[in-house]
């Protein structure tokens, strides 16, 4: 879903800023960012660029202090808590460096977990949740706990979660962050192809510039919490 | 979140921390158990009184006299009203009195001064006609011997303290007999036509009467601690009871009967009192509206049955009162549970916002888990309380048949407690979880993912 112009996500002037004290933190400090449909955009920079807070704001989990997101046609800003909650849930899939599965949960109901969230059928929510994971390559440890995954298991389990929804948006904060090299790429080569195939815009933090430069169609690089560069690969 | 999920997800995150969870429970069931208890107790002390002061008579029991029997006894009225006509308290009166609504029934009040000779020696006394349905109404439970064997059985129960009169081994009196010297009623015929009312027996002339000393012959079948149904129309306690019927049939001249002979009359034979008994204490009050609208005076203890149900009612509050405190406490033990528990799963919390959980989601999540909790305390909590009050009236009958006493039943837990005191701990419950689960629904999601 986009914004009507082929826009997936407009951030327009956009700042988060936080007080500590006297002390006024600047994590986004007044960043403009046109995100296409069907884009793969990677937002690249060190640790504390504000590209994680940048990330949070375009997927509704925290709200601007300053400027505006567009989304679906509507600004972020503008909605409601249960609003914002809805567009979580149906347009938007989350991806984290900690895979943030729950741990007492099996894999089949850790990506039953947004289904159940979204109030979708009881008798539907078996076939969405085998298709996500036959998606990742799971669709044999239905029954396994995280804890009997391996980090690369667990981090496909984590996007079958995302992608069960059917998301048109997957924001990935760091998903590579906790992987070795090896399975890092092979998690970037499933971002890669479910981007291809589903025609899914991405929108992916990392600080790893040839991850970013490998797989992502454009870099925006922030630093401090302005976006420095924004381009095409080169 | 459907219900059925938002159900299947608090159940899981119950069953993760199994050990809290359940002391919680425990904690909730014990202030239940405690409640429960002492309102049992509450209304289980309030049935028996009930029982055993309905069955005394006294609360059930409207004396009825004709009005001239009670003028003279009042305090004159402010706004006096017009009197209605007066009427005799006669046959028909006992007939109409006996069709009303609730009555269960009507008999006359037999009451009279004798002189009892037993091993020879004189004791005067009170004799009391008892009617043959209070065999069944329990004021006899805890009588040495037994009641009559008939209606018209020419038996006799004494009062203790009577007994102990005629003999300090009381025991050794039951199966011997005695003598009653009685004044018996002779009627006259009646003088240029007009009757003058007899004391109470409808088988007498309308006229006046002569006395005549007569003795009775009775063999004593039982005693009791105090003279049930004692009533208050007549002249003292009755020391020694004998059944209606005999009591009728001896035609024994009453105190009232002096009254009656003077006075003019219908020409009918006439009752000095007549005692009409309801099916319950409840309904008192309507059949004596209805007998004074008759014309007739009443007399009943209806204001005592109101005190004693607010006597009862305030009992009842206090032992609440007491009961929820441990309530309170088991309370406070569900909020902390719950705040140890959005601690503990604050990623959980932040993880749930992320995948699209709202504020409404995550606070019913810890509502449902606290009206689990205290769904699951109060069951547990009835039974405890049962329990409880089964221990107790044993231990109270042990304690009651030592002492020679009959048992009773202390304890009662009727069906509104058990559904009142389940709907009460999860109602508490929910209160308790109201803090935590606003709390854990307004925490931000990206400060919780960052929880470790």
């Amino acid at each position: 879903m986009t914004t009507g112009d082929g826009v997936a996500v407009r951030a327009e002037q956009v700042s988060r800023h936080y007080e500590m004290g006297a002390a006024v933190i600047r994590a986004v400090d007044e960043v403009t960012l046109e995100i296409r449909a069907g884009e793969f955009v990677a937002l690249l920079g060190s640790s504390g660029s504000g590209k994680s807070t940048l990330l949070n704001l375009m997927a509704g989990l925290d709200r601007p202090t300053g400027g505006a997101i567009f989304a679906n046609g509507r600004n972020l800003s503008g909605l409601s808590s249960l609003e914002l909650a809805r567009y979580r849930s149906r347009t938007v899939g989350m991806v984290f460096q900690s895979f943030n599965l729950l741990p007492r949960m099996t894999l089949e109901e850790n990506v039953e977990l947004p289904l159940r969230l979204a109030e979708v059928d009881r008798g539907e929510r078996g076939a969405r949740v085998q298709e996500a994971l036959e998606r990742v390559r799971l669709e044999k440890r239905l029954t396994h706990r995280p804890s009997e995954l391996s980090g690369g298991e667990q981090q496909r389990a984590a996007l079958a979660r995302a992608l069960v929804n059917r998301p048109t948006i997957l924001f990935a904060d760091e998903p590579t962050g906790n992987l070795d090299s090896a399975t890092g790429e092979s998690i970037m080569l499933l971002l890669k192809e479910i981007q291809q195939k589903l025609g899914m815009t991405i929108v992916m933090v990392t600080h790893e510039r040839p991850l970013a430069e490998r797989f992502a169609d454009r870099i925006a690089a922030l630093a401090d919490g302005k976006l420095l560069t924004d381009g095409v690969k080169s | 979140m459907k219900a059925g999920d938002l159900g299947e997800l608090a159940l899981r995150n119950l069953r993760e921390a199994v050990l809290r969870n359940s002391l919680t429970t425990l904690g909730v069931a014990v202030g239940v158990a405690s409640l429960v208890a002492m309102l049992s107790l509450g209304v289980g002390l309030q049935e028996l009184a009930t029982r055993r002061l309905s069955n005394s008579g006294l609360f059930d029991t409207v004396i009825v006299t004709a009005r001239r029997n009670m003028q003279g006894m009042r305090r004159p009225a402010a706004n006096p009203v017009p009197a209605k006509p007066e009427r005799a308290l006669d046959e028909d009166a006992r007939s109409e009195f006996a069709r009303l609504p609730n009555v269960l029934e009507v008999y006359p009040q037999m009451r009279f001064p004798t002189e009892v000779r037993y091993n020879g020696n004189p004791y005067s006394t009170i004799v009391a006609g008892v009617p043959d349905s209070a065999r069944g109404n329990g004021s006899y439970d805890g009588i040495q011997g037994s009641f009559f064997s008939g209606p018209n059985a020419e038996e006799a129960i004494l009062q203790i303290e009577f007994a102990k009169d005629l003999s300090e081994q009381t025991a050794t009196l039951i199966g011997k007999e005695l003598v009653v010297r009685y004044a018996e009623r002779q009627a006259l015929a009646p003088e240029n036509g007009v009757g003058n009312g007899s004391g109470a027996n409808a088988s007498d002339g309308a006229g006046g009467f002569s006395i005549v000393p007569r003795e009775k012959k009775l063999r004593i079948v039982g005693i009791v601690e105090t003279e049930p149904a004692a009533g208050f129309g007549g002249f003292g306690s009755g020391r020694l009871l004998i059944p209606l019927e005999v009591a009728s049939t001896l035609r024994a001249a009453q105190v009232n009967d002096l009254r009656e002979a003077v006075r003019a009359t219908t020409g009918k034979p006439a009752y000095a009192s007549l005692t009409v008994r309801a099916k319950s204490p409840a309904q008192v009050e309507a059949i004596e509206t209805a007998i004074k609208s008759m014309g007739f005076g009443t007399f009943s203890l209806l204001d005592a049955t109101r005190n004693l149900r607010l006597f009862f009612t305030i009992f009842d509050l206090l032992l609440a009162i007491f009961g929820s405190l441990a309530l309170a406490v088991a309370t406070l033990g569900i909020i902390n549970t719950l705040v140890m528990a959005i601690l503990e799963r604050r990623r959980e919390i932040g993880i749930l916002k992320a995948l699209g959980a709202a504020d409404r989601d995550v606070k019913q999540l810890f509502f449902v888990e606290a009206g689990v909790m205290g769904l699951f305390g109060g069951v547990l909590g009835v039974g405890f309380g049962w329990f409880i009050g089964r221990a107790l009236t044993w231990g109270t009958n042990i304690y009651l048949h030592r002492q020679n006493l009959p048992s009773a039943h202390v304890f009662s837990v009727p069906w509104w407690l058990v559904l009142g005191a389940i709907v009460f701990a999860v109602g508490v419950s929910l209160a308790a979880g109201l803090y935590p689960a606003t709390r854990a629904a307004r925490l931000n999601p990206v400060e919780a993912l960052r929880y470790e």
